[in-house]
Formats: structure tokens, sequence, C-alpha cells
């Protein structure tokens, strides 16, 4: 694997060839903030929140799916890129109903966790308050809209790891919303394998175990580990 | 059918209708039938029944001729004799023209269009030289034009590499508003390894306001069918997709009997042209989203994917459908390949101005007098098309703002209006060239309003994968409803210009990227109508009503009847 340099905020860094600029960052401890991505899945570069400035690019580019080149010049945390952060998530606080006091996962939520590191303390923008309906069909599990980011972790994992495709995403712009089986109630999905994979990977208390009342949803990852790393090295073209 | 069949069957077809005494052209595009032209082609066609269809009259459905409100429109051909073109022509007044041309009098002068009328005298019709003079079903009338002899030259005469090399030549970009090289593009994805290669004509056109396309594929197809199979030889491509907007269905059907006509004559499928080239077109429809004119969304669309955009690189010249190196140009960038090569890439060189060569067609619309479809050169000023083309404004009215660039694009302010309409140029004005919607706006428009509409636009057509476009859109339209009902604040609007200046900058592709353009631009040439409705809550062009109040004005408000509550106990 051919090695290249690069520069992130005014240091010099080696890497391989076939890594993402997030990659390296965090190899060496530069903290980038991220929220639709997730190591071992396929990027998707929706949440903006790692966007990056790239010296010759017009604009910011997101820093979990640029792969890295030789020379190029990173800046991870300009005033311009802060405030931007703090604006993306002010919009996913405003685009649904966060209420952390009432929420399952108050205090393990990733959501929760970014405002409070980018020290946003208040939302500058109207809160939408969507009216969305949950969904506690299933047995085990259930899915409250009110708390989706539309991260689309669940649809990644459950098509790419579980390869059960349950998750999908019907309507479009701030309609959308995570439907199971063709926008069926979770509980009568066919294909849904109750794997708990989507559960686990949602940063926000969107989805959860039932059961769990404020404050008591953790999401458990470690048996996830193993094959999302060994997903995450076949992705550079690596193995264990 | 091979290249000489191809000249006899051209041959032929001229030779019939210049033997014709009288031509009658009945402007059969979806804005003439709307209004009428269906019943005037009745009547007509009554008419020559009736004197027993004989074969020197002939009577021809075209695609659109160009001036739309005037519709329907009736085009007259004698030999020996200049064209007359009648406007709002009536089934009555189509059988006075017909029998008067028959009895060699002279022909009635109501609602005939004057011999030099600007509209037409001043365009320079490349693209659309077809439109409007042929029938688009027939691919006869196509070849008499001249159609498929380009083709027909660069499978026998020349390389691939000529091919390109004459697009670069050119100095045609592309049309569909990202004004990309399209000869570099082409040489691209020649270079690209791949086993398979595709080409995809992008025909999504979404903006509101905006028809080139649609009246391009409903007018004359064949053309496009041409400029993608000369495409398909440049890059070594066998399979090429136009994707039709799902709102087209006209278009759709009449892209489909080009293909199965040119398919039947050897001008499509294996051994183009007796040659040993194959090419195969298939339409994909879309389902109603605005997105899915960006690239890589288009592609996910015909790929049988939900049609969200996703992040280049790599670009589809690298990577495009299933991975293959494709090759995607809007449907009007390939309508201008065949007349590239019909007068030479020097001749269309020639025509525009700096780095935008050749002719571009708009929709000229809004409150302009001569609403329709027009060609004009590259570098023509906006003056003289709104102006002379489109003769002024309705009722007299001033200019205030024209938009290009439908809701990606922006306005261009009366200061501004002799600045030459290219690439460069627009791009400079905060505007963009886009894919050709061109709407003039007279005083009486709110800027503020206007901004509004294109945001509203974009919020609902935003596919929903990224923050910035899903949310940032809905917020921002929010702020604007605000500035409009009067209910804003100094500080909404800084918020408003914070937001979009964000949005412009962290949107995934180009349709969130470019969404805020709207607002900054009208924020840039018209910000005092912005303050007027904040600081003094009055709308200067009395479009909004300004029924709501700011939230201090709110609470001086709520104090006021506490107090006076108080004072005299009674309510109010």
């Amino acid at each position: 694997m051919p090695a290249i340099t690069l520069t992130i905020n005014n240091e010099l860094f080696s890497a391989r060839k076939e890594q993402t600029i997030l990659e390296i960052a965090r190899e060496h401890g530069v903290d980038i903030p991220t929220l639709c991505h997730f190591e071992g899945l396929e990027a998707m570069g929706g949440c903006r929140l790692c966007l990056v400035e790239l010296q010759g690019s017009p604009r910011p580019v997101p820093a979990c799916i640029t792969k890295a080149a030789e020379g190029m010049v990173v800046t991870t945390h300009s005033d311009k890129l802060i405030e931007y952060r703090k604006m993306l998530v002010e919009l996913l606080l405003a685009e649904r109903t966060h209420t952390c006091s009432i929420c399952v996962q108050n205090n393990n939520c990733e959501l929760q966790a970014l405002a409070a590191k980018l020290g946003i303390d208040h939302v500058r923008f109207d809160y939408l308050h969507q009216q969305l309906p949950m969904d506690a069909s299933r047995e085990r599990f259930a899915l409250d809209h009110n708390r989706c980011v539309l991260c689309l972790r669940c649809v990644r994992v459950c098509d790419a790891v579980e390869g059960a495709h349950t998750w999908d995403v019907r309507g479009r712009g701030s309609t959308s919303r995570v439907v199971a089986d063709l926008d069926r109630p979770w509980g009568s999905s066919t294909s849904c394998t109750d794997c708990g994979k989507c559960v686990q990977l949602c940063p926000t208390g969107a989805l959860y175990k039932k059961g769990a009342t404020v404050g008591e949803m953790k999401k458990e990852r470690s048996f996830l580990n193993r094959i999302l790393e060994r997903r995450r090295l076949a992705a550079q073209g690596r193995s264990l | 059918m091979n290249r000489g069949e191809l000249a006899e069957l051209a041959e032929a077809t001229l030779q019939k209708q210049q033997a014709c005494r009288l031509r009658l052209l009945v402007c059969c595009g979806t804005p003439c039938v709307a209004a009428g032209a269906e019943a005037v082609v009745a009547a007509l066609r009554e008419q020559l029944t009736r004197l027993g269809n004989p074969a020197d009259l002939e009577l021809v459905s075209t695609g659109c001729q160009g001036p739309c409100s005037r519709g329907p429109l009736l085009t007259v051909l004698q030999p020996d004799q200049p064209e007359q073109v009648w406007e709002k022509v009536t089934p009555e007044l189509a059988c006075t023209i017909l029998s008067t041309a028959l009895q060699q009098q002279q022909l009635p002068e109501q609602n005939l269009l004057p011999k030099d009328w600007p509209f037409f005298s001043r365009q320079i019709r490349l693209v659309l030289a077809n439109s409007g003079r042929i029938d688009p079903e027939s691919l006869e009338q196509y070849i008499a034009r001249g159609g498929y002899e380009s083709l027909a030259q660069a499978l026998h005469e020349m390389s691939p590499d000529d091919v390109c090399d004459g697009v670069v030549q050119s100095g045609l970009r592309g049309r569909g508003g990202g004004g990309y090289s399209t000869g570099l593009k082409w040489q691209l994805v020649r270079k690209s390894s791949g086993g398979r290669k595709f080409v995809v004509a992008n025909g999504d056109e979404g903006d509101p306001g905006a028809y080139m396309d649609r009246s391009l594929m409903e007018s004359d197809p064949h053309r496009i069918l041409e400029g993608m199979a000369i495409a398909g030889y440049a890059i070594g491509a066998d399979q090429g997709y136009v994707y039709v907007r799902g709102e087209y269905p006209v278009a759709a059907q009449r892209l489909h009997k080009a293909i199965k006509d040119a398919e039947r004559a050897g001008l499509l499928g294996s051994r183009v042209l007796d040659s040993s080239f194959s090419f195969r077109i298939d339409i994909r429809i879309g389902a109603g989203a605005f997105v899915c004119g960006e690239e890589t969304a288009l592609l996910a669309s015909i790929m049988g994917r939900r049609g969200q955009s996703r992040i280049r690189p790599p670009y589809p010249a690298e990577a495009g459908l299933w991975g293959c190196p494709t090759l995607i140009n809007n449907v009007e960038t390939f309508g201008n390949i065949p007349s590239i090569f019909n007068i030479g890439p020097q001749a269309f060189n020639a025509i525009g101005n700096g780095k935008s060569r050749g002719t571009k067609v708009f929709a000229l619309c809004g409150e302009v007098v001569n609403n329709g479809l027009i060609e004009v050169p590259m570098g023509i000023s906006l003056r003289e098309v709104v102006f002379e083309i489109g003769g002024g404004l309705t009722n007299g009215m001033n200019f205030k703002a024209a938009q290009t660039g439908g809701p990606s694009g922006g306005c261009i302010p009366a200061e501004k209006l002799d600045t030459p309409v290219d690439y460069e140029n627009l791009q400079a004005l905060g505007s963009i060239m886009g894919s050709g919607g061109l709407i003039v706006m007279g005083e009486k428009s709110c800027m503020v309003d206007v901004a509004r509409f294109f945001m509203e636009f974009c919020l609902d057509e935003s596919c929903g994968k990224c923050v910035p476009c899903r949310t940032g859109t809905v917020e921002i339209y929010r702020l604007l409803s605000r500035i409009c009902n009067g209910s804003a604040s100094q500080r909404d609007l800084q918020t408003l210009e914070q937001l979009c200046q964000m949005v412009k900058d962290t949107s995934l592709c180009g349709l969130g990227a470019a969404a805020p353009n709207p607002v900054l631009s009208t924020l840039r040439w018209f910000r005092q109508e912005y303050e007027a409705h904040i600081n003094d809550r009055r709308c200067p062009a009395g479009v909004c009503t300004m029924n709501e109040l700011p939230l201090h004005l709110l609470g001086e408000q709520l104090l006021q009847r506490i107090s006076a509550l108080r004072c005299d106990g009674e309510e109010y």
C-alpha cells in the first residue's frame, strides 16, 4: 500500500493511500465531529458535520468520503467550519422534536453530546415541531420518528451487514421518513430478523429497546465491532 | 439504410415538398394545442378531404414554432413567395386562408404577423432549426432537412477522435447549466477504461417556467437521437438512455416512435448506416423528482434506485451507470451536435461571445409581450432579448428584473440590462445560465416574494439526504415568510444571510448548493426591498399583505393591552 504525506492543521502526517481524511485524522487524534458516519458502514456524507477545508477546493469537502492524496492541505477547525457545524446541529435540533428530558437516550445520545461539545446553548432557528407518529408494533423494539436525524445508519447496517434490507426511506426533503418493508408497521415486517443492529447503531433515541424509560437506553455495539472492522479494512483493500 | 439511400430519401422527400403549391404548417406544440390548434388542424383536414386530398396541398402538424403566447400559429408556404405566419388562428380563419390561397387571391391580413418581426429576425436557429418546420413524428421530413447526415459523416469520414476534436473546436459547453466543455467531457469518457460505456441524455427539465427541453423533445426528437448516436460513436458506447421527465408524456411518446422509426430504417440499432457501429437507445421515464435532473441522482434513478445524489468524485465520466464510464449531457447539448457537423465546428465557433460559443435556447416568459421559445446567439444583451424579441413588458410596465436559471439562478436588475448573456457574465452577476428559463418581472413583482416562491420549490424538491438542504431550505423559507408577513426583525435578516451562505457551502449536491441563489441575488440587488419589509413594514411592490407583527411590537402591544385593562377594568 503506497504511503502518502498530507498536512492536517499545519501538521504533517503520513498515511496509506486508500484512507479517508477522517480515518487519518482520527488515527492521529484530530477530532472531527460526525453523525451519519459509522466505521465499517458505507459512507454517506449526509450530515455534513465532518466537512473540512481543502486548500484549492472552492467548497469544504466531507472528510468521511474524501480520500487522502499526496500533498493535501486540510484544515479541520476554522472559525467558519465551527460556525457551520453549530448551525448544522441546530438545524437537526430544530427539525424534529428532540426533548432530552423525556428521551430514553438522555445522556447516551450522540446528538446531545455533539450539541454539548459544540457549545450550543440555544437554537437560532424556528423549531419545526413536526407531529410524527411512533411505531411500537414490534415486540422488542420501537421507533420514534420524532427523534430520528435521518443518518440512515439503520438502513445501511440492515442492508449491508444483516442483509435483510428491512429499512428504507420514503418521501423526500423534510418529509423523508424511515420505513420498514414498503411502509408497513414494523411489527408486520416479514423481512426483519429482530437482530437489533439498527437499534444499537442508532445515534439518538429514535430506535430503542422496549422497556427502557428516560435515560435508560444505552447502545451496545461491541457485538458488531469485529464485523464492522473487517468491512472497514476490506474497503481499504486490507484484511484483519 | 446506407448513406446513398439516406441521400436519395432526402432528395425524394424534398422534391415532393417543393412540388406542393401550398404547404400549411400548423403549430401543434403543447401551448398551441392548449390554445386550440387541434381544432384548426381538424378544420383544415376536413376542407382538404372535401377537395379530395390533392397531392400538391400539404398539411403538417409541426412542433413548436416559437411565439407560444400567440398560438395557435399557422405558417403558409407557397413556392416563390415569402412565408407568412398567422397568430391566434381560429378554424374559420384557417379555412379562409386556405380557400383564398387556392383561389390565388390576396390572403387575409387579419392576425398576420409582420414580415420582419424581430421575434423571428433576431434569432439564430440551430438547435431549433427543424422545430416548427417538420412533423415531429415523420422520419422522412427530418431526413429531408439534412437529418442523420451528420451521423453518416461522422461514421464514414471521421474517426471517434476526430469527432471529439470537432466538438472541442466548436467550443460547445453543457447546456444543462453547468457549462462544462462538452468536447472535453467526451474526450474524458473516451479515454476512461471500462468494458461498457453509456450515453445518457438528461431530459428531466424541472425549473419553473422553463420548457426548452420539452419543446425540443416534442418538436424534433430525431435530432436528439442523432446527437446521442454521434456521441456513442465518439466515446465507444453501444447503449444510450434518454431520461424524460414523467410530466412529459408527449415527449416520451414521440421519442419512442422516433427510436422505432430510426431502428427500422437502420439509423439506430445494430449496424447503423451499414457501418460496424451499433447503438441502441432506450427511454427511461422519471417519477416527478426535480433532483433527478442532477446527474448522479439521474443515474441512480436509471439504475432503479432512489433518486438521490451522491458525492462526486468519482464523476460519471469515470464511474456512472453500474460503475461504467457514462457520458451525460443535456438534451439541448445533444441537439447542438448535428448542427455542429452540419455547418462545421469553425462556423459554430464563430457564433457567440467570449468563452461561450454557439446559441442558447431560452424560454422567455413572465410579464413580457411575446412569450415563447427563442434561440439566440450567446452574448446577445438582455435588453435585446426582453425589448426587441420579447417586445417589452405587458401593459407598458417598467422592467424590474429578469430571473434566469430557475430555482438555482438569480435575478438580474434593470441597471444590468446591457450585460451580454453568456456563462461568465451571468455568473458574475450572481445568477447562472441554467437550462434556459428566463422570467421577466415588472415593477409589480416583490423580490422577497419571488425568492420565497423559489425557496418553497426547493424545500419541496430536496431529496432529504443532507441536512443543510433538507432542513436549511425549510428554515430559509420560514424566515422569508416572516419577512413577507411583516413579522421579521433585523436579526432575522442576519440569520437569513448566515443560513444562505451555510447552505450554499455545505450542501451535498448542486440542488442544495444553488438553492439559496435566488435569495442571495435578490439580497444583492434589491436589499432595499428587504429593508423596507423589515424596517417600515411595507412592501414596495404592494404584493405582501404584512398582517403580522414582529415580536418586539407584539410585546409592546401586549403591555398596552394589559395596562389598558388595569386602568379602566374593561376588556376590549
